[in-house]
């Protein structure tokens, strides 16, 4: 008779269903998790103590490594935090903008969410279908940024440009024949607003086919029905906040409740789980890229009405056009001080959040007056959701801290910073 | 908001009354300073009481003032040949860990710690700030009893800036790596670090070894006194409680 003890396992640091570079220790009794304690830090990069050496606006890229599969809302963080110091409100169609591709960043993140958690439960085809989506809306970030994934498009006082008037095309190749590259372009003869619109427009039936695939799946209920309940009590205790909250039936959307940009003028709700479990997150988060898609549609269209200006005209914290500084003294010399110097914040302390795709993503920053920050806070939704895997995975089974880890939707760049 | 903050300072006015050491507005936010011996009991009437009402602890970080308004390249004054162009050494961009510059700056507390809190069923939002006693071993009470959200920032905070929470049932390293030596946050640590890893080839593991490269900071640090804040900051200065 063998003598039954319990044993600890190590989860990680390399494991793909992990989400990153998570080594979780667990204690078990047979395969139930008696504990789980998560050592993180594995990513540290120190993005903070990096921003407090260099001039604000270097730092906005930082932002984007963070949670980096939800660049720009990062991004919407630390520079509403700095326009909030410097008293300076950007134009509106900047503020419509930065609204859209928050939605389109929340779409992004929970089709990687979607993809992975449901490769981690055991859906393949899940996966694919997720990346068909992203790839369209990444070419919206490579349309108006130049880049793919990390934009560093949000600038204080506005955006860094306007949206582009054509979208990238397809070329006819070794792989693609003309009729191939012919049906791949039709959306994108227009602009990028065109594309968008188009995007939003097939978009819905496309997570209906998602639904079609999860919703109703026996293995997928099984999988994710009762694991990880959290009441609404523990929830805000352990300080969970985004998707994770509402699953767990607490209506609290920074979008709603303290509106920032021009989350005000949209027309959209708020989907509120009932039993805090990893399936009603699911049913969550589904139905918020539903509403995103929706916020996304009214921003375009007031877009397409409303051209103007995108960056505020104080060259003293936005650089002033190229075509100016040939010839003007003045604003070279602004070109000049903002990218040698940068400017200085007026000394003071604000706490800015923002709605994450994960939760609440926020950055407090310490200014003394000086052109770099005296001190970045990011505060990371992903770290306190993480914190409460251990009550939430005890007395579940070793595949359910699988279920867990995804339903959390932790990604390592801001938990580990 | 203006009002709704008008009504919360109100409410802890009444409710903390006697241990507030400064109630400030500024941004549209509120932050409360108090002393390090009253806040466990002033965190349970935050949570408890039904006015206030905080149900929940959204963040805590941990901050080192030690080096609070100290610039690389003095704008004030001039002489006849124009403003001075030599960058003191002055920030841990610049030096390496051996020759740490004297802590100077302003005087006061060193380390504080500072908790946001939010209120879901109010919905509003209050910051209190928390100056450590001790400078060369800063103190906290731990606030895990009352939000248990705290936990893993209060590790963080410890980690990084070496603030000891008095009452923390696990208090470790959380970030650094397994073995880290110092707090790499406190201003006092250099950017670059002091150790670097990598794999040696002869002893067939890998190592640390003092750090090889040298700090570098391209944009000296400075603050100038910018005439467009200066009436706001003259006003908030005159309209603080």
């Amino acid at each position: 008779m063998p003598e039954i003890r319990n044993y600890t396992l190590n989860f990680g640091p390399q494991h793909p269903a992990a989400h990153g570079v998570l080594r979780l220790v667990l204690e078990m009794d047979g395969e139930v998790v008696q504990r789980a304690d998560p050592h993180i830090g594995l990513l540290h990069r120190g993005s903070e103590k990096l921003a407090e050496s260099k001039p604000y606006n270097q730092s906005i890229g930082y932002m984007d490594r963070l949670d980096y599969m939800s660049m720009m809302v990062n991004e919407h963080g630390y520079v509403k935090a700095i326009e909030r110091l410097l008293g300076i409100e950007p134009p509106l169609r900047a503020q419509y903008i930065r609204v859209m591709f928050d939605e389109i960043t929340r779409i992004l993140n929970h089709l990687l969410w979607l993809g992975t958690h449901a490769l981690d439960v055991g859906a393949m085809t899940m996966f694919l279908y997720c990346f068909r989506e992203r790839e369209d809306l990444l070419d919206c970030y490579e349309a108006v940024s130049g880049s793919r994934m990390h934009a560093t498009y949000y600038r204080p006082g506005g955006v860094h440009r306007d949206l582009p008037g054509t979208m990238a095309q397809y070329e006819p190749s070794r792989w693609k024949t003309p009729a191939d590259v012919q049906r791949l372009n039709a959306s994108r003869s227009g602009t990028l607003l065109d594309f968008i619109e188009d995007f939003t427009g097939r978009f819905p039936t496309r997570v209906d086919e998602y639904e079609t695939l999860l919703t109703e799946n026996r293995i997928w209920k099984q999988r994710t029905v009762g694991i990880g309940v959290v009441s609404p009590e523990r929830a805000l205790q352990l300080g969970l906040t985004g998707p994770m909250l509402r699953g767990s039936g607490v209506a609290w959307d920074l979008r709603k409740k303290q509106p920032y940009a021009v989350y005000d003028r949209m027309d959209f709700d708020i989907p509120v789980g009932v039993n805090g479990d990893s399936y009603d997150r699911y049913l969550v988060r589904i139905e918020e890229m539903r509403q995103s898609n929706r916020i996304i549609r009214q921003c375009v269209d007031w877009l397409k009405a409303n051209p103007g200006p995108v960056m505020i005209d104080d060259h003293k914290v936005a650089p002033p056009p190229r075509e100016e500084m040939k010839a003007d003294m003045e604003s070279l010399i602004h070109h000049f001080k903002l990218f040698t110097e940068g400017y200085c914040v007026p000394e003071g302390e604000v706490y800015s959040a923002v709605e994450h795709p994960k939760g609440e993503f926020a950055v407090y920053l310490i200014s003394d007056g000086a052109n770099k920050p005296y001190r970045v806070k990011v505060r990371p939704p992903g770290f306190v959701h993480l914190s409460a895997l251990d009550e939430m995975s005890r007395g579940h089974m070793l595949a359910d801290v699988v279920t867990l880890i995804g339903s959390l939707d932790i990604v390592f760049g801001e938990i580990d910073r | 908001m203006s009002e709704k903050l008008d009504r919360l300072a109100a409410c802890l006015e009444e409710k903390i009354k006697g241990r507030i050491r400064r109630l400030h507005r500024a941004c549209d936010e509120l932050t409360l300073d108090i002393s390090a011996g009253d806040l466990l009991d002033i965190a349970g009437i935050l949570r408890q009481d039904p006015e206030l009402g905080f149900d929940m602890l959204v963040d805590v970080c941990g901050v080192d003032y030690s080096a609070y308004g100290v610039t690389e390249w003095a704008t004030e004054s001039s002489t006849a040949e124009g403003f001075g162009r030599g960058v003191e050494q002055a920030t841990f961009g610049r030096f390496t860990f051996d020759e740490a510059p004297p802590a100077s700056g302003r005087s006061g507390p060193r380390f504080a710690v500072v908790y946001h809190l939010l209120s879901v069923a109010h919905n509003h939002r209050l910051r209190i700030r928390v100056y450590c006693e001790d400078d060369e071993f800063p103190t906290m009470p731990s606030l895990v009893e009352v939000w248990n959200s705290a936990n893993w920032f209060e590790r963080e905070a410890f980690d990084l800036f070496g603030i000891v929470f008095n009452g923390h049932p696990d208090l470790r390293r959380i970030l650094t790596d397994y073995g880290f030596v110092g707090h790499p946050f406190r201003k006092d640590f250099p950017l670059v670090g002091h150790v670097e890893m990598r794999y040696d080839p002869e002893q067939r593991r890998v190592i640390y070894q003092p750090v090889t490269i040298t700090p570098r900071v391209l944009v000296p640090r400075v603050i100038r006194k910018d005439h467009r804040y200066l009436d706001d900051a003259a006003e908030e200065k005159s309209t603080d409680a």
